[in-house]
C-alpha cells in the first residue's frame, strides 16, 4: 500500500518537476514568467497535436508505427510550441520590456485557449462528442518503463516502473542545478539576474542570456506538460484536465528557494500531498476539498519561515520582474 | 623614467545635449605616477573618465595609449587596453562571493573558483590587500567591497587604474591603508588616475594634478611645487559678476533655529554631526557644500522626513511668536506651520511631483485633505495651476498635461510655484536651477528674492559658487556633515568658500583620529 502510493504519488509530481525547474532558469535570469501554465499548456497540446497526426498517417495502427518517430515527432512538436512561447515572453519583456507579471497571465490565458481551441477541432475531427483525444498507442510506447519493474518487489515498483520522461526530469534538475552553481554559464546568469548592470559592465550579453534562459525554461517546463498527457494521462487529452499544475510549479519555485534539486524534493513531496486524498478513505467531498489545499499551505508555510529567516541566498534574484536598460543608468 | 606617455588624451570634447561635459581636454599620465584629476561637482571629471573606460565615445579628440592611438567604444576594449575603472558607485553582486564577482564575465577556460581564489590571494599579498576571497559582498562593509573592486581590475590585468572618488565612503584609517595600496601599486608601475575634490588628498598621494572647471581643462602642475590655495584657485575659479540683484530687507529676525542636530543613515554612518544654525526671515541663507555632504539630509530634518538622533529645531512663528519645537511634529503639522520644501533631486521628479499626474493633480498632492466630506476640492487646483502657468511662463499645452513631459525647466517651475503659492513662512529649495537655461535661472532667483522681501526665511542650498555669492546674504558651508563655516555673501570670496568645502575636511578628519586616539 506504502509503496503504490509512492508510486502513484511520483508521476504527479513530474510535471511540477519540470516546470518548477523551467521557471528557476527563466527567474534566474531576472525574469518572472507566469506565463508558464500556458506554456505547459502548449507543451501538451503540441505533443498531441504531433502524436494525432503521426497515428493517423500510420493508419492508426500500432505495427506501422515507428517507435522511435512515435516518441520524436511528439517531443519536437512539444518542444517548437513551449520555446515558441518562450519567445514571444522574451520578445515582449526584454526587446519590448513590457511588464512582466501581465505579459506572464496573458501568455497563460494565451496558451490554454491554444490548447483547447486545437483540443476541440482535434475532436471534431475524429467525429467525438466530447472534447478528447485518445492516443493510447503512442502512450503506450511513452509509458515504456524500466526492465524488472514488475519483478523486484517494492523495490521495482518504486524506482522502475516510470516511464521515461520522469527520469529524464530529474536528470534535467540535477544537470540544472549544476550549471547554476558550477559553471561560468550559470555563474554569468546568476548574476544577470541578480544585478544586470553588474553583469552588462562585466561584459556579459545580458539581452542573449535573459532570452535564452527564458526559452531554455520554457522548453523544459513544456515537457511536464507532454509527460502529463502521454504518461499520467495514458494519452488522453480532454480540455482543462492539466488543472492549475503550472500554479502549483510557480508555487514550487518559492518553495525550492530557487535551487533546482530542491525542487527535486518539493515536486515530489507536493505530488504525495496531492496524492493524500485517493489514499484516505472514508472522506466526505468537503474533506476531500481540504486535502486538496495542502501543497498550497505548505507553500504558504515555507514562504513565511523563509521570509523570517532573511537569509540572502534564501531570496528571489534581486532583480527579479525589473526590466533592464542599459541607458537608464 | 621612459618619456612615453602610458595614456594621452588629446582634445577630447564631449556633450549630452546642448550640455558640454568636457570641452578640448588634454591630458598625460605616466607609468609609476599618481595622478590627481581635481574639480568641482559638474566638472566633467567622471564623463572624461568615462570615455577613458569605455562607457561613453567622446565626440571629438583622440586618446593614445603607449604612444599608439586607441579606440575605446566598449569596457571590453578598455579591458583589452588594460584599462581599469573602480567607479563610485560599486558594480558587485551582493550574494556573490569576491571571488564569484572577480571572475565574473571572464572566460579564461575551465571554471575552477578554488584556482580563481588561490590567484585573488595572491594579488591580495603582493598589495597589502586584506581580503577574504569567499567573503559574501552583502556581509562586506564598504571598503571591503572598494578593495574587491580594485582587485578585479588587477585581476584583469589592468595596469592604467582609474579610481572615481576613491574616499568619499572611506573612514580615515581605510583612506591611509587605500593610499599606502596605491602607493605600492605606483611603485609596480602601474599608472593611476584618481577622481577627486579633496585638496588635501591630493597633495598627499599624487605627484602630478589636472584640473578641471566647468568641463574646461585648466591645467596641470606638479603638486609638489603647488599649494592648495593655488589648486583651489584654478578649481573654483575667478569670480564671476552674474548681476542677481540682492535686495536688502529690513526686519531680519530669526525664524529657524538648529540646534545641534544629529543625523544617521540606514548604515549608520553619520550624515549631520552636530550641525547648529539660525535662518532668518527676510533673507536667504544659502548652503554651499560638495554634494552628498549632508544637504539633503538637513532639508529632509527641518522639513520632518528625516528621524534625528538628538537635537532640536525650533521655530518661531511669526503669528503667535511662539517657538515650537519641530523634531516632535510630523511632516503635514510642519507644512501646516508653513515651512515648505522644494527639493529638487537629481531625477527632478523624485521627490515632489508625480511625473504621471498633471499640473492640477500635481497641485492637489498639497490640498487633498481640504474637499469636505467624501469628494476632492478640483478647483481652487485648478486655479493655482493656472495662475502658475501664467504667472511663471510655463510652457505647457495645457493644465492637464502630465508633468513628466514637461522639460525640466517648467518642471521645477512648477514645483517652486506651488510651494510658494502656499505663502510659505519659511521657504528651502534644494538645487532649484539645476539644468536650467539661463533665463529660467533667473527667474528662479527672482522667485526666490520676492519670497525674501516678504518677510521669507529661504534657505537656497546651490552648486555654483557665483550664484551663491550673488544671491544670497549668508552662506553656510557644509563638509562631511558638519557645519565648517559661515560666511558673509557680501565679503566673502570664492577662494574662500572653496577652502572652506574642501579643506576643512581635513580638519575634521584629524578630529576624528584624535577622537579615536582618546577613546
Amino acid at each position: 500500500m506504502i509503496s503504490a502510493f509512492i508510486r502513484t504519488a511520483i508521476p504527479l509530481g513530474v510535471p511540477l518537476l519540470y516546470g518548477s525547474t523551467g521557471e528557476i532558469i527563466t527567474e534566474k535570469s531576472g525574469h518572472l514568467n507566469l506565463g508558464i501554465p500556458g506554456i505547459m499548456y502548449v507543451g501538451s497540446i503540441g505533443g498531441v497535436i504531433g502524436a494525432f497526426l503521426y497515428e493517423n498517417a500510420c493508419g492508426n495502427v500500432l505495427e506501422n508505427m515507428n517507435p522511435f518517430l512515435t516518441i520524436f515527432i511528439p517531443l519536437i512538436c512539444s518542444l517548437l510550441g513551449s520555446i515558441l512561447m518562450g519567445l514571444i515572453y522574451s520578445f515582449l519583456t526584454v526587446t519590448l520590456r513590457a511588464n512582466q507579471n501581465v505579459t506572464g497571465l496573458a501568455l497563460t490565458t494565451f496558451g490554454i485557449g491554444i490548447g483547447n481551441f486545437f483540443g476541440g477541432s482535434l475532436s471534431k475531427l475524429v467525429n467525438s462528442d466530447m472534447p478528447n483525444i485518445i492516443l493510447t498507442k503512442t502512450s503506450s510506447l511513452y509509458r515504456t518503463s524500466l526492465p524488472f519493474a514488475d519483478k523486484l518487489g517494492w523495490f521495482g515498483e518504486i524506482f522502475l516502473s516510470h516511464d521515461f520522461l520522469t527520469y529524464f526530469s530529474v536528470i534535467v534538475a540535477l544537470v540544472a542545478a549544476f550549471v547554476l552553481n558550477r559553471t561560468r554559464v550559470g555563474l554569468n546568469l546568476r548574476a544577470v539576474g541578480e544585478n544586470p548592470a553588474t553583469a552588462d559592465a562585466a561584459g556579459i550579453n545580458v539581452t542573449r542570456y535573459k532570452y535564452i534562459s527564458t526559452c531554455i525554461g520554457s522548453a523544459i517546463a513544456g515537457l511536464g506538460g507532454l509527460q502529463y498527457v502521454m504518461a499520467y494521462a495514458n494519452g488522453v487529452w480532454s480540455n482543462n484536465a492539466f488543472g492549475d499544475r503550472g500554479w502549483m510549479a510557480i508555487a514550487l519555485v518559492i518553495f525550492a528557494l530557487w535551487k533546482p534539486n530542491m525542487a527535486i524534493l518539493g515536486s515530489f513531496l507536493f505530488g504525495a500531498l496531492c496524492n493524500v486524498n485517493n489514499y484516505l478513505t472514508g472522506l466526505g467531498t468537503a474533506t476531500q476539498e481540504l486535502f486538496k489545499m495542502l501543497p498550497y499551505v505548505v507553500t504558504l508555510v515555507v514562504l513565511i519561515i523563509t521570509s523570517m529567516r532573511k537569509k540572502r541566498e534564501h531570496q528571489p534574484p534581486q532583480s527579479l520582474g525589473l526590466p533592464y536598460f542599459r541607458e537608464e543608468r | 623614467m621612459s618619456t612615453q606617455a602610458a595614456i594621452e588624451l588629446k582634445n577630447i570634447c564631449k556633450r549630452f545635449g546642448p550640455v558640454v561635459a568636457n570641452n578640448n581636454v588634454c591630458l598625460t599620465a605616466n607609468r609609476g605616477e599618481i595622478l590627481s584629476i581635481l574639480g568641482e561637482n559638474g566638472s566633467g571629471k567622471t564623463t572624461l573618465m568615462n570615455m577613458i573606460s569605455g562607457i561613453y565615445f567622446p565626440d571629438e579628440g583622440q586618446i593614445f595609449i603607449n604612444g599608439e592611438e586607441a579606440v575605446i567604444a566598449s569596457p571590453k576594449d578598455a579591458f583589452d587596453y588594460k584599462i581599469g575603472m573602480i567607479h563610485q558607485h560599486f558594480k558587485l553582486v551582493d550574494v556573490f562571493t569576491a571571488t564569484e564577482n572577480i571572475v565574473l564575465g571572464l572566460d579564461e577556460g575551465k571554471y575552477n573558483l578554488k584556482e580563481a581564489e588561490k590567484k585573488v590571494q595572491e594579488i591580495c599579498d603582493l598589495y597589502g590587500f586584506e581580503l577574504d576571497p569567499k567573503k559574501k559582498i552583502y556581509t562586506m562593509s564598504v571598503s571591503e567591497k572598494q578593495t574587491v573592486e580594485i582587485v578585479k581590475v588587477l585581476y584583469r590585468g589592468a595596469d592604467i587604474l582609474i579610481l572615481d572618488e576613491p574616499t568619499a565612503v572611506l573612514t580615515p584609517i581605510e583612506i591611509r591603508k587605500l593610499f599606502a595600496v596605491l602607493k605600492k601599486m605606483r611603485e609596480d608601475g602601474k599608472v593611476i588616475i584618481i577622481i577627486t575634490h579633496k585638496l588635501n588628498e591630493v597633495m598627499e598621494i599624487s605627484d602630478r594634478v589636472s584640473v578641471l572647471r566647468k568641463g574646461e581643462y585648466i591645467g596641470t602642475v606638479n603638486t609638489s611645487e603647488t599649494s592648495e590655495s593655488e589648486l583651489t584657485e584654478m578649481m573654483v575659479g575667478k569670480k564671476i559678476d552674474l548681476n542677481i540683484e540682492r535686495t536688502q530687507s529690513e526686519n531680519v529676525t530669526p525664524r529657524l533655529e538648529v540646534h545641534h542636530i544629529n543625523c544617521s543613515n540606514r548604515e549608520g554612518l553619520k550624515v549631520l554631526d552636530d550641525v547648529s544654525f539660525v535662518a532668518n526671515a527676510g533673507e536667504i541663507l544659502g548652503i554651499a557644500g560638495i554634494a552628498g555632504s549632508g544637504q539633503r539630509e538637513l532639508l529632509e530634518s527641518i522639513a520632518g522626513l528625516q528621524k534625528l538622533d538628538s537635537g532640536a529645531v525650533l521655530y518661531r512663528n511669526p503669528k503667535t511668536g511662539k517657538m515650537d519645537n519641530l523634531a516632535t511634529k510630523t511632516p503635514l503639522q510642519i507644512r501646516e506651520l508653513g515651512v515648505r520644501l522644494s527639493f529638487v533631486p537629481e531625477d527632478r521628479l523624485g521627490m515632489g511631483l508625480v511625473g504621471n499626474m498633471d499640473i492640477v493633480d500635481n497641485m492637489m498632492l498639497r490640498s487633498y485633505t481640504k474637499g469636505k466630506g467624501l469628494f476632492l476640492e478640483r478647483k481652487a487646483p485648478r486655479d493655482l495651476a493656472e495662475h502658475i502657468i501664467d504667472d511663471l511662463e510655463v510652457v505647457t499645452p495645457d493644465a492637464n498635461t502630465p508633468v513628466r513631459r514637461l522639460s525640466g525647466g517648467n518642471v521645477q517651475k512648477v514645483l517652486v510655484g506651488r510651494e510658494i503659492a502656499a505663502s510659505p513662512t519659511v521657504l528651502m529649495a534644494a538645487y532649484p536651477v539645476r539644468g536650467l537655461d539661463i533665463n529660467s535661472s533667473y527667474m528662479i532667483y527672482n522667485l526666490l528674492n520676492q519670497q525674501k522681501e516678504r518677510g521669507v526665511a529661504v534657505i537656497f542650498v546651490g552648486e555654483d559658487l557665483d550664484v551663491l555669492l550673488a544671491l544670497c546674504d549668508r552662506i553656510l558651508v557644509i563638509g562631511s556633515g558638519r557645519i565648517t563655516g559661515l560666511v558673509d555673501a557680501r565679503t566673502a570670496t570664492k577662494e574662500e568658500i572653496g577652502l572652506l568645502m574642501t579643506k576643512t575636511e581635513a580638519m575634521a578628519q584629524s578630529d576624528d583620529e584624535g577622537g579615536e586616539q582618546n577613546g
